[in-house]
């Protein structure tokens, strides 16, 4: 208890899991719309699409988060010198590795929002769309306005997932040096190995405090929202 | 819905051309992106498009020094990594299915507690107990952190895999090996987990991809894996980008190929002439229980609450 305290008075664990709170948040919608443009691609009348959706999937899945982490940060950022903030502000470094963190969540997990959306659009039974098609509606139109809506609320379970699983993942972009969670661990143990089980208590608690209630809210969510046939 | 095609119409002469000024529309987009890379990486400032950069990759120094060392490692963390879950995977599960309520409830809070704690952080934590707790050093010591992190982390998936194969399968299956005569624990080893693992299998199989990709995590514990060696390649050689990308297609055609092999399994249990697969079993993420309140949290049959069908203690007659 003693060493609790101390970790909480001298380090900022809010503030670290705040980061990764931010982290989140941004990555996901950046997920969302990107894995919801690939999910359409994928199911889309054009071959030449549906195939570049495939590959983005098939590639960016079987590729480590830590390996694109390391490419957006290291490769695109300091290497090939593309910055994403202005690099005269005063928080540049911050910032600039905050965004890329942010870039590489967001990509990675598109692919799994992509499949996340298709799942949800194989839980549409075929007349919806057999329908929407015979009122005339065309492919964008049946999609927006009869099909997407209930996929999304048939996708809500596995998206949950994902973001729960994207909740965790943050804690890659430590090994770029954003200073969340993971990255807060490691400097609590270099400086206070004594405190060890304590320190993975305390920020291993804060995950569970992050995802379960967000594990519980989907679950609440895809039975009031989900489409019951 | 089944198939994508009942989202469009069977295209007509127009629709088709349009979908051909789309597609080359896509096309040009795509071949605008890489010109776009290929460009920014020959930046004459910063040209990563070098031979010198390259060439190393055809050396076999890269591969004997290097990538090879490193891919030996990412595949041995793998490897028992998976073995050590399927293990206390089994071990979990099973303790999830008890009909104890405390080896149920201290092994469900178990699951549940390191499911939603960060792999990374896991390593982190192994590592650093290993080395002051456990007095590990030397090599062996980031190898520790790396399997230890992956097994607890992958164990509580499997866990649940398991449970949800349990789960899975008709009630009858459960109610007649009681009926025979076979107690609950042998109800669950001879009747009921054979069947979950054929289930499961592919879902394992995807995990594999899982373990191998979340081994990278490793790098930050300087364990020496792929992803490491290849930074050390980097460094000796000055191509990061290079490296980064020769690393991805590594990764990629390794997980590509696991991927394969758990498609080609599914499809054979699918097929097999004793497919008792009844329900798919998603790997990964499981939807916790509330998602399926209709199913046994136990093995045990429930208690009958009908009148009369309440076992009162027997009174002694007279």
């Amino acid at each position: 208890m003693d060493g609790l305290a101390t970790l909480l008075r001298e380090y900022d664990v809010l503030a670290a899991f705040w980061m990764t709170v931010q982290l989140t948040a941004w990555g996901a919608v950046g997920a969302l719309v990107v894995g919801t443009v690939v999910a359409v691609a994928r199911v889309s009348p054009v071959g030449v699409l549906q195939r570049f959706g495939a590959w983005f999937v098939t590639l960016v899945r079987n590729t480590p988060l830590t390996l694109i982490v390391a490419l957006c940060s290291l490769g695109i950022a300091n290497t090939l010198k593309v910055q994403l903030a202005p690099a005269d502000s005063p928080t540049f470094i911050v910032d600039n590795g905050f965004r890329w963190g942010v870039v590489a969540l967001a990509v990675y997990h598109a692919a799994f929002v992509a499949e996340a959306i298709r799942s949800g659009i194989n839980t549409v039974p075929a007349g919806q769309a057999e329908a929407a098609r015979s009122i005339g509606l065309g492919f964008a139109a049946t999609l927006r306005h009869v099909v997407l809506p209930q996929a999304f609320r048939g996708a809500i379970a596995p998206l949950g997932n994902t973001l729960i699983a994207l909740t965790k993942n943050t804690t890659v972009v430590a090994t770029v040096g954003v200073a969340e969670a993971a990255y807060l661990m490691r400097n609590m143990i270099e400086f206070n190995p004594s405190l060890l089980y304590a320190i993975f208590a305390l920020l291993a608690t804060g995950f569970v405090v992050l995802t379960l209630p967000m594990g519980l809210l989907f679950t609440w969510l895809s039975n009031r929202l989900g489409v019951h046939r | 819905m089944s198939a994508a095609s009942v989202l469009f119409d069977a295209p007509g002469p127009r629709a088709r051309a349009r979908h051909r000024v789309i597609a080359a529309a896509g096309v040009l987009a795509l071949l605008g992106l890489l010109a776009f890379v290929v460009v920014r990486l020959a930046d004459p400032a910063n040209n990563q498009l070098t031979a010198e950069k390259w060439l190393p990759f055809l050396t076999p120094t890269a591969w004997t020094a290097y990538l090879l060392p490193g891919l030996g490692g990412t595949l041995l963390a793998a490897a028992l990594s998976v073995l050590l879950s399927i293990v206390f995977g089994l071990l979990l599960g099973v303790g999830r299915l008890a009909p104890q309520r405390w080896l149920r409830w201290a092994c469900g809070a178990f699951v549940e507690f390191f499911r939603s704690v960060p792999v990374l952080m896991m390593m982190l934590f192994a590592y650093y107990a290993g080395l002051f707790a456990l007095r590990i050093s030397g090599p062996l010591l980031p190898l520790f952190g790396v399997v230890v992190g992956l097994t607890v982390y992958n164990s509580c998936v499997l866990a649940e895999l398991v449970r949800s194969g349990v789960n899975g399968l008709p009630a009858g299956q459960r109610e007649s090996g009681l009926a025979i005569g076979l107690t609950p624990f042998q109800t669950l080893t001879e009747i009921l987990l054979p069947q979950a693992i054929t289930a499961m299998l592919p879902s394992m199989l995807s995990q594999l991809v899982v373990i191998l990709k979340d081994s990278a995590l490793g790098s930050m514990i300087a364990y020496l894996e792929l992803l490491r060696s290849g930074t050390n390649l980097a460094v000796a050689f000055a191509n990061l980008i290079p490296t980064l990308i020769v690393l991805a297609v590594i990764y990629i055609v390794l997980n590509s190929l696991l991927t394969r092999l758990a498609a080609a399994v599914e499809q054979r249990l699918r097929r097999g002439p004793r497919a008792i697969v009844t329900q798919s079993v998603t790997a990964g993420f499981v939807p916790g229980p509330a998602a399926e309140p209709d199913v046994p949290e136990t093995i045990m049959p429930r208690p009958d609450d009908r009148p009369g069908r309440r076992r009162e203690p027997r009174r002694p007659r007279g």
